[in-house]
């Protein structure tokens, strides 16, 4: 809380418009609500800012900063309930210290790109790590938000229950919506408990046997949690009750992986992510894929492939579509160029339709996931 | 009864001359793939919730998504309604037609297409019954998890329309969450792809939007779903108790100890009773309550958990715990859960399933309030419900024949479900909304909310022919309905009363 008192300067709004008691308890959705509907009056563009981890993630959008940050504090967590509710701003990190201490955790693991990183830029950036194919997404994770809605309305879909199946699914849509269609004010994650036990394993094996393996490993009821490919090596891990990690490590063989190899690919360390131009491919992992032109890693049990490259990107794209997939340019694109795989013309105008129901003045982010929208 | 639909209330639409209407289906369908008499027509009146009923003008049974579409665009040209209908196995009258409808039918569109062990992967048309897809997929050791109650005759798109649960949610999650690929049709005629072979696909998440949409939105022609590895071992444990609050208890407590059951169900006095008579399933009669818990897994990690389970039921005062002796006994603890709704038919006449979720641990007060309601009202209520996800089936017992009697079943449900809805819960957990609980969506959402879903209909269905009267109530409707207050309470503490 202390920024958000001490420093004008970081408050999501001209000061004045903000009572003190409102950034004591943390709650600022009157104040945004209010902003928002300011921003529609003049149709003049926002641009939503949590931590500012993700700016490079999308195509440029020029607007005023909405800053988020102050708007923070978890509002319900009872372990009970496998569900914790907090304000979009909340530090990940804090939400994530809040389960570990009784336990759980979020199951998608998401990258945590510094530590300024909010709730509601990890649900609206929509990523998620190792553990993705093994545990879902967040938009699996997620039970309901409240979003204000670009008349300044704060519009709470879905709920803290897990089955709800009241009303269209409004709130798994701004998972992965890069804030296109709305400002998330608070956000109801369900949550896992942590596993018992934890081991990985690490293999001398080059890719096209490494999938064959974890193919066959994918057909038994095992408690895998991870399996990437550095290139050289395969890593699998697993996690749940001792005895049955305990068997399956001991089958699998191989050399001991640290669980750092696991935090630094979650967390986007490793040095492949300083390539100047940072691909992320997304296809089914049993599919046949030419040679990746530069250097690659692969996550999600080859379903999702990172490459540094400068081949033209019709190139890239290109192998992706033809193995059932597509090709975002996570980094390094240049200014107006297409980050996410263009989409057909009846589902890019469904998108424009949907962004007009929330956001008819268009001011949330706009042109951020595609020109247009 | 909401069976019948009011110019007031409801999206209503002009009506079409019938031979026109005839003879543009007529051009798109095969000959036997019309039905146009009252006999024909007469099957197809009514869904699951049997107390609705009303004819639609035609029924269309195309055969691939070409005919669908083929269907879709004469209704749009026309102006008339579509109502979709997979098994017709639906408790909320989704699949209840609408005045001058052409009734939609799927279930010749039941082939399956292909399944990719490898991917763990199922291609399938949507008339495919859910339970068939296990079938298939049983030969290479895989299944599809989600298994609604009617899983041996409702179809996959169905599920899809309704995100379907059932007793493996608590696990394995819903519809939502084990769907990979599906292709739709929209009313003027487009076919998406949504979702794809990959794990996400670019722009919004359309698929997620699509499940549990209720037909409002689009028409599903195919489907992928994800299939699981059979699991290694699988035990069912029944927990009896003096007092339901204690069984209430032990469910929150279960999950906080960090056990995530395959299943975890509850039954009361009343309905285990009923279940007992019915099935002999060797359940304590004399119990307050008992919960079925199933664990699976590899076989140590679930005999080692089901030992935790029998402890936490042990501490809140389990008056009997005890393992399934061998599958055929599994088996018939769950034969007795499942037959628990047709042995009602020996406490009443008839009953009326509800559909609620609230917070877990919220489970003791609501069970009470249940109570409560139920004498206020006069009408017995008895409780089997998936306990591990909060989401509650209380059946009320009435007697049909009674003069008022439905309307007073009615009357106990709507006040029921505001209950979940004050508890911080929601109106379905999965039947859906469909027709049944049109009043009660005033009641969980905003007047910004409810414009908020027409909107995102409108952006699928500008012309509003999908579905209409379903799923989202008219603003009329909620006024008339008298909810509005609920609203501008909710508004004003806007996080206070969700927990």
């Amino acid at each position: 809380m202390g920024p958000c008192m001490s420093t004008p300067d970081a408050s999501p709004l001209p000061i004045s418009t903000v009572s003190d008691a409102a950034v004591a308890t943390g709650d600022l959705a009157e104040a945004l609500a209010d902003r928002v509907r300011d921003a529609s009056a003049r149709r003049a563009p926002l641009r939503i800012v949590g931590g500012d981890t993700k700016a490079f993630l999308g195509r440029r959008t020029d607007g005023e900063p909405l800053e988020m940050s102050c708007h923070r504090g978890v509002i319900a967590y009872d372990p009970s309930e496998l569900v914790i509710t907090a304000r979009a701003g909340t530090p990940i990190t804090e939400v994530e210290a809040q389960l570990a201490e009784r336990g759980q955790m979020l199951a998608f693991e998401p990258p945590v790109l510094g530590e300024t990183s909010t709730l509601g830029g990890v649900v609206a950036a929509g990523l998620a790590g190792p553990r993705r194919p093994f545990a879902g997404a967040i938009r699996d994770s997620v039970l309901g938000v409240t979003v204000l809605n670009g008349r300044g309305a704060a519009l709470r879909l879905g709920g803290t229950v897990f089955k709800n199946v009241a009303g269209f699914d409004g709130f798994r849509l701004m998972a992965g919506a890069m804030g296109s269609l709305g400002v998330l004010l608070d956000v109801s994650l369900r949550v896992s408990p942590v596993a018992a036990a934890e081991a990985s394993r690490s293999l001398e094996l080059g890719w096209p046997a490494a999938r064959t393996l974890i193919t066959g490993l994918m057909r038994r009821p095992l408690p895998l949690t991870g399996a990437a490919h550095d290139g050289g090596r395969l890593h699998l891990r697993f996690a749940g009750a001792p005895q049955s990690v305990a068997a399956i490590t001991a089958e699998v063989g191989g050399e001991e992986t640290a669980e750092a190899f696991w935090q630094d690919l979650r967390h986007r360390r490793p040095p492949l992510f300083a390539a100047p131009r940072l691909w992320r491919l997304s296809v089914p992992r049993t599919a046949e894929l030419g040679e990746p032109p530069g250097e690659w890693l692969r996550d999600w049990a080859g379903g999702e492939i990172w490459l540094g490259s400068d081949a033209p990107a019709e190139r890239v794209r290109t192998l992706a579509t033809d193995a059932g997939g597509h090709a975002t340019l996570y980094r390094g694109a240049a200014p107006d160029e297409q980050v996410f795989t263009p989409l057909p013309a009846p589902m890019l105008t469904l998108h424009q339709r949907l962004k007009a129901a929330f956001d008819p003045a268009g001011v949330f982010n706009p042109g951020r996931v595609y020109e247009g929208l | 009864m909401l069976d019948q639909f009011d110019v007031a209330l409801d999206p209503c639409f002009p009506p079409v001359d019938r031979a026109r209407l005839l003879a543009a289906l007529a051009a798109v369908l095969p000959a036997d793939g019309l039905i146009d008499k009252t006999e024909g027509l007469r099957v197809y009146e009514s869904d699951g919730l049997a107390a609705y009923r009303s004819l639609p003008a035609a029924v269309a049974l195309p055969r691939d998504a070409g005919e669908v579409r083929g269907v879709l665009r004469a209704c749009a040209s026309l102006g008339v309604p579509v109502v979709a209908r997979g098994a017709g196995t639906g408790l909320s009258g989704g699949a209840l037609p609408s005045p001058g409808c052409v009734l939609l039918s799927l279930s010749r569109m039941s082939a399956i297409l292909a399944i990719d062990a490898d991917a763990r992967t199922a291609r399938v048309q949507p008339g495919v019954r859910n339970l068939a897809i296990s079938e298939a997929a049983a030969a290479h050791g895989l299944f599809y998890a989600p298994d609604p109650s009617s899983q041996l005759a409702c179809s996959i798109g169905g599920n899809v329309a309704e995100n379907a649960g059932g007793v493996h949610c608590l696990k394995y999650g819903l519809t939502v969450h084990n769907v990979q690929a599906m292709e739709v049709i929209t009313l003027t005629g487009d076919r998406l792809v949504l979702g794809g072979e990959a794990l996400d696909a670019p722009g919004y998440d359309l698929m997620a939007l699509m499940t549990g949409s209720e037909g409002l939105l689009g028409v599903v022609t195919e489907v992928t779903v994800r299939l699981l590895p059979n699991a290694e071992h699988t035990q069912v444990m029944l927990a009896a108790f003096a007092d339901v609050r204690a069984a209430g208890e032990a469910v929150a407590a279960i999950i906080a100890a960090g056990i995530i059951p395959a299943g975890l169900e509850m039954m009361d006095r009343l309905a285990l009773g009923a279940a007992e008579a019915h099935t002999h399933a060797g359940y304590p009669t004399d119990a307050a309550a008992i919960l079925l818990c199933e664990l699976d897994g590899a076989k140590d990690d679930v005999i080692a958990d089901l030992a935790r389970v029998a402890a936490v039921c042990e501490a809140h005062g389990a008056t009997e715990v005890r393992l399934a002796r061998g599958e055929a006994e599994r088996r018939l603890f769950w034969a007795g859960r499942k037959g628990a709704f047709p042995a009602m038919g020996r406490l009443a006449p008839d009953y009326y399933c509800i559909d609620g979720t609230i917070p877990r641990r919220r489970l003791p007060d609501v069970l009470e309030a249940i109570e409560r309601l139920s004498a206020r009202h006069g009408l017995a209520v008895a409780n089997v419900f998936h306990a591990g996800d909060g989401n509650l089936h209380p059946l009320i017992l009435y007697d049909a024949n009674q003069d008022g009697g439905i309307e007073r079943a009615e009357a106990l449900g709507g006040a029921i479900l505001e209950l979940c809805v004050a508890m911080g819960g929601t109106i379905t957990g999965e039947h859906g909304v469909g027709r049944e609980k049109i009043n009660q969506m005033c009641t969980q959402f905003t007047t910004a909310e409810i414009e908020t879903f027409h909107a995102i209909k409108a952006a699928f269905d500008p012309a509003g022919l999908l579905n209409p009267g379903k799923g989202i109530p008219t603003l009329e409707r909620c006024v008339d309905h008298g909810a509005m207050h609920v609203h501008a309470g909710r508004e004003s503490f806007a996080h206070l009363d969700r927990f």
